[in-house]
């Protein structure tokens, strides 16, 4: 771990789109960023590693466990509903109480965003993993969108663990890997990403500098 | 989408003529070749509008040496040098796309005439 990442909790607002320097349209997401403080700093003296721990979003003060107050005082700010730590070599740069917001990246920078898919509830295979169903005719009856076998007989006689199926879909954790920041607004703090990003409008988002950014 | 609409204010433009369905336009387009640049204008009837805010597109239709050739432009590209309104059309549909199937005297559209008021005590 030697690598400077940098990273910022914000909220997803929505897609639209913009003109780049060719007068092309480029589709955007615009993500609310931050602002974001530091809470802790650790550092491989104290911690065994070094990373920076941000909090992000406001919480009613009496919401507050005892322990998270007490964590959020010691950093010397106001309680905030999300936290998240980012592992990086620079992480003595941060002090305490530091506050981040769109700021921390620049246009052109490739970033990766955590978030949480939208649910869609109980969904079929077909919905759920792309299975293409049965035929539409051909003497298929009510099934069109059944999944067909599962597996063997008697041998193996069960079926395997793992076998997609129908089940909940969505509401899980997703990253989104290698997007490229079209646009940062320091006033409004917003940043803008070309393409899409998991997650709802409002939903939380974090966004980091790119783990696996193709080299040029 | 309220919420992005100081995002988009900065890409709209606001020097865009007021014009539907029918009417006439005269499209100035810029055309980058190499690095030169310069001004291509495409004249046709706007068969469509569609879309909303920022992402709002217009489609415009001519015929050239007997063949239909069809444009969509976005509203609010910067592309666009200029529009002119030539005529505007008298027409009952917001999407004009039977223009397609006619040729002709048959695909004309008649030009809108403002009605004049009928004078008081005639």
């Amino acid at each position: 771990m030697s690598t400077n990442v940098k990273g910022v909790l914000g909220e997803k607002l929505g897609m639209t789109q913009v003109w780049d320097d060719n007068n092309k349209v480029v589709p955007v997401t615009v993500v609310k960023a931050g602002p974001c403080v530091v809470t802790q700093v650790r550092t491989p003296e104290n911690d065994g590693y070094s990373a920076v721990q941000i909090a992000f979003g406001a919480i009613d003060p009496r919401k507050v466990n005892k322990p998270a107050a007490g964590h959020f005082e010691k950093a010397g700010v106001t309680p905030r509903r999300h936290l998240v730590e980012i592992r990086t070599a620079d992480a003595s740069e941060y002090v305490l109480g530091q506050e981040l917001s769109a700021g921390t990246f620049e246009v052109g920078q490739m970033v990766d965003i955590v978030g949480t898919t939208k649910g869609k509830g109980f969904a079929g295979v077909m919905k759920r993993h792309g299975f293409h169903g049965l035929r539409a005719t051909h003497g298929v009856q009510r099934k069109h969108r059944s999944p067909g076998s599962i597996g063997g007989c008697s041998t193996p006689g069960r079926v395997f663990k793992g076998m997609k199926m129908a089940g909940r879909m969505g509401g899980e954790r997703q990253t989104t890997l290698n997007l490229r920041i079209q646009g940062v607004d320091l006033e409004r703090g917003l940043i803008l990403v070309k393409g899409a990003i998991p997650g709802p409008k409002g939903g939380l988002v974090f966004v980091r500098s790119a783990v696996k950014e193709a080299r040029a | 989408m309220k919420t992005l609409d100081a995002v988009d204010a900065s890409s709209l433009r606001s020097d865009i003529p007021a014009f539907r369905a029918g009417d006439n336009l005269k499209v100035h387009v810029k055309v980058v070749e190499g690095n030169k640049t310069r001004v291509q204008v495409f004249q046709g009837v706007v068969i469509a509008r569609a879309g909303s805010g920022v992402a709002e597109s217009f489609t415009v239709r001519k015929v050239s040496y007997g063949v239909g050739v069809e444009r969509i432009f976005p509203l609010h590209t910067p592309i666009i040098e200029k529009i002119e309104v030539v005529s505007r059309g008298d027409v009952r549909r917001a999407k004009l796309y039977y223009l397609r199937d006619l040729r002709g005297k048959a695909a004309k559209i008649k030009e809108k005439r403002d009605r004049v008021p009928a004078k008081p005590g005639a």
